[in-house]
Order: C-alpha cells, then sequence, then structure tokens
C-alpha cells in the first residue's frame, strides 16, 4: 500500500506533465546553462539550458513505457512458452527448457549488450531487447506450476473428455498461473526500469535528445558534470530508486497476499 | 559422485556449444559484412580482392559449414581482427583483459560474502530488533539500487568530495607499480560492486539461518546446555550456509553485469570496459569473442558450484 502512495503520483505526474509544467523537455534556453534550483526551474537546468523538471517527467514517461511495454511481451511470450512446454509432451519440453538455459547462461547485461549491438539504439529496438532477455525466467516458473497441474484430477479429467490443448492452456492452465503472472509482471516492470537506465547510461539504450532516466545519468559519466553539476544526475538517481523501490513494495505485498508460502526467486 | 561429475561435464560442454552457435547466429544477425572481421582495416582492398579472399575464407560457403570453420579456428585460438585499435588480433586483446577483471570481482565478490554473511547472520539473530530491521531495510534499497547509481553515488562521495581514493583507471599513469598503489585503486571500485551481492547474500542467510534455528537439532543443542555462540557457529551455520553457496554460484552473472558498469565508471581496464567500447563502435568480433569467453566462465562457476555442493551434500546426487 505504501507502495502505490508513491507509485500513483508518480505516475500522474509523468502523465500529465504537459498541463501543468510550463516547460518543454526540448526547449533550449542558452541565457540559463547549467543554472541551480530557482523558482521557475525547479531543479535548475542543464548543459545547454533545459529545464531538469521537464525532462525527468518526460524522462520518466519513456522510462516507464519502456518498462511497461517489455513487460507485456515478456509476460505474454513467458507464459506461451512455459505453458506448451508444461502441457505439449516431453519434445516440446526439452528443447523448449535447453533453450531457455541457454538463454540464461550469458550474464544479462552483457545478453544485453550485444542484442543492443545488433538491434541499435531508440525506443523500440530498446523495448525489443529488454523483451527478449526477460521472458525465460517467467516461462520457467509457469512451466514448473504447469506440470504439477498437469497431475491433477481435474485436468486428468477434462483431456480425458477431450479437451485439446488450447482448452486446456486457458481454462486450467490461465487461471492457475495468474498468482505467478500478476507477481512477475510487476516485478518485471520494476526490473524494465532498471534494464532501460542501465542500457541507455551505457548509451546503448534511449539515446539523447529523447529523455530517459537513463541517459539523463549518462551525463554524469561526464567528470565535469559529475562534480559540478550533482543535481543534474542526482534528480534522475533518486526517482529511479523511489520509482523502482515502490514497485517492489507494491510486488512483494501481491506475493504475501497471493500465498504467503510462494517462493518467486 | 565420479559419474555425476562426468555428466555435469558434458551437459557444460554442451552448453559451451549450444552457446557458440548461438553466438554465429547472433554475429549473422549483425548488420555489416562479415568479411570485415577478417580484414585489417589499415590495409585498403579492392572489391576483386575482396571476392577472391572471401572464397578462400570460405564465407560464399552455406551457413552450417561456415559455422564449423569457425568453430575449429576459434578452437585453434583465431578469433579474427578487431575493427577498430588499427586490426589487433582479438583473442589477445581480450586475454588481456580478463586479469583486471577478475582482481576486481574477485575482490568484490569476497567483501559481499563477509559482509554479507556476517550481517545476515547478525539480523537473524537480532531477528525483528532495531539492528535486524535497519539492516533489512538497507538490504533491500541496495537490491533496488542499481550498480551504475550506487557507484556513481559512491565515486561522488568518496572520491570527489571527500578525496579519500583515485577517481578512476588501476595504477597511477607513469608511476612505477606497486601493491600499495593498486590497492588503493581498488578498494572503492570493489566495495561499490559488492553492495548489491552483499544485499542478496544478507537476504538468503538471514532467512536461511532462521529456518535452521527453529530445528529440533537446535533445540537439542540448546537443551544439552550449549553456548548460544556455538550453537549458531558450529550448529545451525553450517547447514544454513549450503543455500547460500548455491545462491553465491547462481549470481555471478549478475556480478559480472554490475562489473560493466563499475569498470566503465571507473575506466577499470577490464573486459566490461573493453566490452562497452566495441559495443559503441560495433566492433563483433571483440564482442562475440568477449561474450563466448564469459559465457564459458558462467558454464564453468556454475560446474563447479554444482560439484562443491554435492561434495557438501550428498542428497543431492539422488535427485
Amino acid at each position: 500500500m505504501a507502495g502505490l502512495a508513491i507509485l500513483v503520483p508518480i505516475l500522474l505526474a509523468t502523465v500529465t506533465y504537459e498541463l501543468w509544467w510550463p516547460y518543454n523537455p526540448n526547449d533550449i534556453d542558452l541565457l540559463a546553462i547549467n543554472k541551480g534550483p530557482s523558482p521557475e526551474h525547479w531543479m535548475g537546468s542543464d548543459g545547454v539550458g533545459r529545464d531538469v523538471m521537464a525532462r525527468l517527467l518526460q524522462g520518466g514517461r519513456t522510462s516507464l513505457l519502456v518498462a511497461s511495454v517489455s513487460m507485456a511481451i515478456s509476460t505474454i511470450v513467458g507464459f506461451s512458452v512455459g505453458a506448451v512446454a508444461g502441457f505439449a509432451g516431453r519434445l516440446v519440453d526439452g528443447t523448449a527448457m535447453r533453450l531457455v538455459d541457454l538463454a540464461m547462461t550469458l550474464p544479462p547485461v552483457i545478453f544485453l549488450l550485444v542484442l543492443a549491438s545488433i538491434a541499435g539504439t531508440g525506443v523500440g529496438p530498446t523495448i525489443l531487447v529488454i523483451s527478449l532477455l526477460s521472458w525465460p525466467v517467467l516461462s520457467r516458473m509457469v512451466r514448473s506450476r504447469l506440470l504439477e497441474l498437469r497431475e491433477r484430477d481435474f485436468v486428468v479429467a477434462s483431456r480425458g473428455m477431450g479437451a485439446g490443448l488450447w482448452h486446456l492452456l486457458f481454462r486450467h492452465g490461465l487461471p492457475n498461473t495468474i498468482d505467478i503472472l500478476v507477481v512477475y509482471a510487476t516485478l518485471q516492470v520494476a526490473g524494465g526500469i532498471l534494464l532501460e537506465a542501465g542500457l541507455s547510461f551505457l548509451g546503448s539504450g534511449v539515446t539523447p535528445p529523447e529523455a530517459s532516466w537513463g541517459n539523463m545519468l549518462n551525463s554524469a559519466r561526464s567528470v565535469l558534470v559529475l562534480e559540478n553539476y550533482p543535481r543534474q544526475w542526482m534528480f534522475p538517481g533518486a526517482v529511479l530508486v523511489i520509482t523502482v523501490l515502490a514497485i517492489n513494495f507494491v510486488g512483494d505485498g501481491l506475493r504475501d497476499a497471493f500465498d504467503p508460502r510462494a517462493e518467486l526467486n | 559422485m565420479l559419474q555425476y561429475t562426468l555428466r555435469r561435464t558434458a551437459v557444460g560442454l554442451l552448453m559451451l556449444l549450444a552457446l557458440t552457435v548461438l553466438i554465429f547466429i547472433m554475429l549473422r544477425l549483425a548488420p555489416g559484412d562479415p568479411i570485415d572481421a577478417y580484414i585489417n582495416p589499415s590495409v585498403p582492398m579492392s572489391a576483386s580482392d575482396l571476392d577472391v579472399l572471401r572464397a578462400r575464407l570460405g564465407l560464399d560457403q552455406p551457413l552450417p559449414v561456415q559455422y564449423f570453420a569457425r568453430l575449429g579456428a576459434a578452437l585453434r585460438g583465431d578469433f579474427g581482427y578487431s575493427i577498430q585499435r588499427g586490426g589487433d588480433p582479438v583473442l589477445p586483446l581480450v586475454l588481456s583483459r580478463i586479469g583486471p577483471t577478475i582482481l576486481l570481482m574477485v575482490s568484490g565478490l569476497v567483501i559481499a560474502i563477509v559482509l554479507g554473511i556476517a550481517t545476515g547472520i547478525i539480523s537473524a539473530v537480532r531477528r525483528n530488533q532495531p539492528t535486524d530491521i535497519s539492516l533489512s531495510i538497507m538490504a533491500f534499497v541496495g537490491i533496488s539500487s542499481p550498480a551504475f547509481l550506487t557507484a556513481l553515488l559512491g565515486l561522488y562521495i568518496f572520491a570527489v568530495t571527500l578525496r579519500w581514493a583515485p577517481a578512476g583507471g588501476m595504477l597511477t599513469p607513469g608511476a612505477p607499480f606497486s601493491f600499495a598503489d593498486l590497492l588503493a585503486h581498488l578498494v572503492l571500485p570493489a566495495s561499490l560492486l559488492s553492495i548489491g551481492h552483499a544485499a542478496l547474500i544478507m537476504r538468503y542467510m538471514r532467512s536461511s539461518l532462521l529456518e535452521v534455528l527453529s530445528q529440533d537439532y537446535v533445540r537439542t543443542a540448546r537443551a544439552k546446555g550449549v553456548r548460544e555462540f556455538w550453537v549458531i557457529v558450529k550448529h545451525a551455520l553450517r547447514n544454513a550456509l549450503l543455500p547460500v553457496i548455491t545462491l553465491i554460484g547462481s549470481t555471478i552473472g549478475i556480478a559480472i553485469g554490475g562489473a560493466i558498469f563499475i569498470e566503465s565508471i571507473f575506466d577499470w581496464p577490464g573486459m566490461g570496459l573493453l566490452m562497452i567500447n566495441a559495443v559503441s563502435r560495433r566492433d563483433y568480433p571483440v564482442i562475440m569473442c568477449a561474450t563466448l569467453l564469459t559465457g564459458a566462465c558462467v558454464i564453468l562457476v556454475n560446474l563447479l558450484t554444482d560439484m562443491a555442493y554435492a561434495a557438501v551434500d550428498p542428497r543431492i546426487k539422488v535427485a
């Protein structure tokens, strides 16, 4: 609940900022370069005189967009692969799970970098790369739940009455894995924000002039900004951590609500 | 045990082979002409020369044939030439970066293990007391904050503001090599690298120790009049450490990921920095070689963890 109380205002602010904040994230004001916070610019302005607050809000929109879309894609792919692996027999299961093993061998960040070097930069490729990276964990959880479920009487009965794979998946599989899906999806948004920020921080994700929390932090890789203008990277950093913490709180709460003993790690 | 070891090793080798296939496919998906990996960019070549070279290298052959040719070359240590850096061969370039990365990661891991296990024990022993609650909150923040952010903050506080440690690099340029100099450069990045990992280990250690402390044999030990300190160290800790060992092994990939950010922020001359530069310049031969080596390391570490675990816990072999 505490998580939601933090999350909802952030969400509202990023979605509606054009209505109440006078500055545009890409407007350049050469008379206000690297200024500190003032009544006009609450968080100051950056190296080419853009308003940090406006960039922060627009960046939040980008980051949350990337995180939510990639969450949706990886949930759908993860569920489908896990469900098919769990219900469709050993051969499919074996192949799918070896693929998942393989995808999990590589350290996530390395995999991310390699994929990003192939897919290119920008919002679209970043979503693609994060989705590609994230589904294996979910599909493994869905699979193990369904393997258990497959032996249960009501599934065996349904199968005996001639139910097809499609019917089994959506009438029995989906309702019985919904708790995994909801918790995974929530935590995946937090993960997506972190991955986007990391990727953009290294310069392979969302690239300027498009604002995102990650590439605002990227400016701190220059010693000048890091030393002299800490506000320019501390604000996005702080908002990033607060958002991720809030989402994790919500996710933990949901997990406890569904099943106090559930193991999701 | 022998059979188990052999089976795990075989699986590991198969994974490595599959990894080479994956990398080969990714290399082909990458934009650009694969021949770039073989030519020395500082030597100009005409289009007809390129065709001759392509035929000689077998790049006009079907993909499976090419794959096995590449695999053979890789086994002999030939990974092609770097596109940047005036066309140096890739393998020595990557190998020269492994040492610093291992140094950074091992020191970070040692700090994380010591810190994580110690705080985990304190937290479990002082369950639900202020110490435990504040440690748990710190761990939660540690897990939620990304490595690059803690690293930036650490760099700003300790190197820029307080000037306790040098802000980057591995050795002072120009100065003769000394161990103290290396250590001074190592402390800050290694401790920052360990934060996330330490938080994770601490959470596992805490829950695992709490579970063990409610077991019958712990109650028996207490009933016999064993002192609380020895109950925890001798009876509970040994059993509680098992899941933590697996965790450490299985999160080695995360540690490598964290190391990449730390290296980029602290200009640490390791694999991560090499990789980031290679990615921003689309230097695919270097990216692929580094990826393959990293993947091989992860597979090896997982293999060793599995075996260490089997050696400690005989029940594993049955499963």
